[in-house]
């Protein structure tokens, strides 16, 4: 079993880790406070606050000023709004995708590793399948399908990232699954059930479930390149990837001013790359600490 | 023999996967009615009126089974469906922008593996010092780039702020038409290449030119990926007994380094060519659409975006078909090279 006091201990002194747990923190602030970091304004456009509000049709985006801290982006959404409103939308599809995943990786998993024989090969042979298509593409594919959303990206992101946690929850089980513990359970008569879920899983699953958490960062930048290429959130709907999208046609600025539309490109991608970070920097530490073979040195 | 046994053994198990693939693409058609899959078939606007003639043809109001039988006939005759977006069949149109994305392939891929690989030994060599930590930091900022936006970036520093230096696209019109010339004769459609062949130095710089970009986009998250992977498995071959031995004869801490755990270390980042393969896969698309560059990702994304199903579904299976004989021949190298795997019996 890991000691979690100990391991709090290690990331704490890791400045590496420490970094990633204050990033996290501030986006987490950030998403919960987003109505009152940046509010709707009064006879906003459209209900839902998720929606940017706009400052006029014009295409080319307004450099920040008092009114826009950020400026704005093309179709003069408010950058910042975009942006605040879109840490919500980045936890949200991450949390979702991350959630699905691992529920059916449980599922799935233990099911595989405990019963084994054919049950464990017909359900690793489907994770062969899935695992065939290269994940971004075949994301693509079922997004264009089933029609591009947010709420499809979310689908789609999850029916390409099951297979694996599948596999890793299969591989712990069948660790542990002829521990005497397992063994002493099933002579006092427990169902197969019980045996899985209050001795197998719990003694488990553990480090893979906190792999999984920190996998949020790679889910959000999978969602934003999704959204990126025109198949995630409709237009104006606060996200990330999206309003670096808006930002495509301005890159290159009038001649003697060619930086004149920085803000429109830059301030969205920073957000989408220190949010990213923050759980790789969390996930790398706590790899470090989990591998036991890099441990001893 | 006991190799040739392993790839048959590796080849029959190939089969069902594929069918499975195959399975997969097809469940995803049928999300559409008879009607809008017909239209996957439809060349030209006047065979809109045959609809139900294409639908008979394909057999796509019959029983689920039969029609699996009759989609997959037409797909291992080639007959992926029609590219509205390309304008040929989906089968023609992916041989015509392959060329493009090979190219791409093949200046990221060295370049990604070498560096990667070297960083990756030289931060584990010397572990916890300032180059380690400074390796790290740089591979975690790399891995948490968006592809796309460092795209973006790049563009708007070499072509926005240096003028044109680093233009997006192929070619440059001039040498667009050169290339097209009768003259320029196209033996592989990859412009640097045939240029070379061509003996035309004009046409070589202009390429590239406008592909120094797009492989800087596609490596520079790749690197990091297998620089933390290098790492990692040198750590665990520089803890080795047979290194403490090297250490002990006396040899220099280059040579050990160098010799003996490098080349233990290397095993691993061989089967990482097969997640390499799906990681430019997935890179092209996003790559090619920032600078747009008319590879096969770019049209895959025009295909998405403007719902050409049928183009992408041909592209997802064609990428499914060559990422599984990727990994087939990765794990078939993966043996000569570490003879333990062998003796196991099965590759896990």
């Amino acid at each position: 079993m890991t000691d979690w006091r100990f391991m709090a201990r290690q990331l704490a002194r890791n400045p590496m880790s420490l970094m990633g747990i204050i990033i996290i923190v501030v986006f987490a602030i950030i998403a919960i406070f987003a109505p009152l970091i940046a509010p709707p304004p009064e006879g906003h456009w459209n209900p839902n606050p998720y929606m940017i509000p706009r400052d006029g049709y014009s295409a080319t985006p307004q450099p920040p000023s008092e009114e826009h801290v950020f400026g704005t982006t093309e179709g003069q959404y408010d950058i910042f709004y975009g942006v605040i409103w879109g840490t919500r939308t980045a936890f949200q599809i991450g949390l979702v995708v991350i959630g699905i995943v691992v529920a059916i990786g449980i599922v799935l998993g233990s099911l595989a590793g405990y019963f084994g024989g054919v049950l464990d090969e017909v359900i690793m042979r489907i994770t062969d399948i899935f695992l065939a298509f290269p994940a971004l593409i075949l994301a693509m594919a079922i997004v264009s399908a089933i029609g591009p959303s947010v709420r499809s990206v979310m689908i789609a992101l999850a029916v390409v990232s099951w297979p694996s946690y599948a596999r890793l929850i299969r591989g712990d089980i069948l660790q542990v699954r002829e521990e005497d513990y397992i063994e002493a359970s099933r002579g006092l008569g427990a169902s197969s059930g019980r045996v899985i879920l209050r001795h197998a899983l719990p003694n488990a699953i553990y480090p893979t479930l906190v792999m999984a958490s920190l996998d949020i960062g790679a889910v959000v930048l999978a969602a934003a390149a999704l959204s990126f290429l025109g198949l995630g959130a409709p237009e104006g709907y606060a996200d990330w990837g999206q309003l670096t999208s808006f930002a495509r046609n301005w890159i290159v600025g009038p001649p003697g001013d060619s930086l004149k539309y920085w803000y429109a490109v830059t301030i969205p991608g920073l957000f989408i790359l220190l949010f990213v970070l923050g759980w790789n920097l969390l996930g790398d530490a706590f790899r470090d600490i989990l591998d036991p073979r890099l441990a001893r040195r | 023999m006991e190799l040739r046994a392993y790839i048959i053994r590796r080849l029959l198990l190939l089969i069902p996967v594929l069918l499975g693939v195959t399975l997969f693409i097809f469940g995803i058609t049928m999300f559409f009615s008879p009607i809008q899959r017909a239209t996957l078939y439809v060349t030209n606007l006047r065979q809109l009126a045959n609809l139900p003639a294409i639908i008979e043809q394909y057999g796509l109001d019959q029983p689920l089974v039969v029609q699996y039988g009759t989609w997959l006939g037409q797909v291992l005759r080639g007959n992926l469906g029609w590219s509205n977006v390309a304008n040929m069949p989906v089968s023609e149109a992916i041989w015509h922008f392959l060329p493009a994305t090979l190219e791409l392939a093949i200046f990221a891929t060295p370049l990604i593996i070498l560096i990667g690989i070297f960083l990756g030994s030289t931060a584990a060599a010397h572990k916890d010092s300032p180059v380690d930590h400074g390796t790290r930091v740089v591979a975690i900022v790399g891995w948490s780039l968006p592809t796309f936006w460092l795209g973006l970036i790049l563009l708007m520093v070499f072509y926005g702020y240096f003028r044109g230096f680093l233009p997006p696209s192929r070619l440059s019109i001039q040498m667009d038409m050169v290339v097209n010339s009768a003259e320029f004769i196209r033996y592989t459609h990859i412009n640097t290449i045939d240029a070379i062949l061509n003996l035309n130095g004009p046409v070589f710089l202009d390429a590239l030119r406008h592909i120094i970009l797009p492989v800087i986009t596609l490596s520079i998250v790749n690197v990091a990926f297998i620089m933390r992977l290098m790492r990692s498995s040198m750590l665990e071959s520089l803890g080795k007994g047979y290194i403490l031995t090297a250490r002990a004869k006396g040899l220099a801490e280059k040579v050990v380094v160098n010799k003996h755990a490098r080349r233990n270390a290397l095993i691993p980042v061989i089967t990482v060519s097969g997640y390499l393969f799906a990681a430019l896969a997935n890179g092209v698309v996003i790559t090619e659409t920032i600078f747009n560059y008319k590879g096969i990702g770019w049209w895959a994304w025009q295909s998405a975006f403007r719902l050409d199903i049928a183009s992408v579904l041909g592209f997802a299976l064609f990428n499914a078909v060559l990422f599984v004989l990727v990994n087939l021949v990765v794990d078939i190298l993966y043996t000569r090279v570490d003879p333990r795997v062998r003796l196991g019996g099965s590759v896990q």
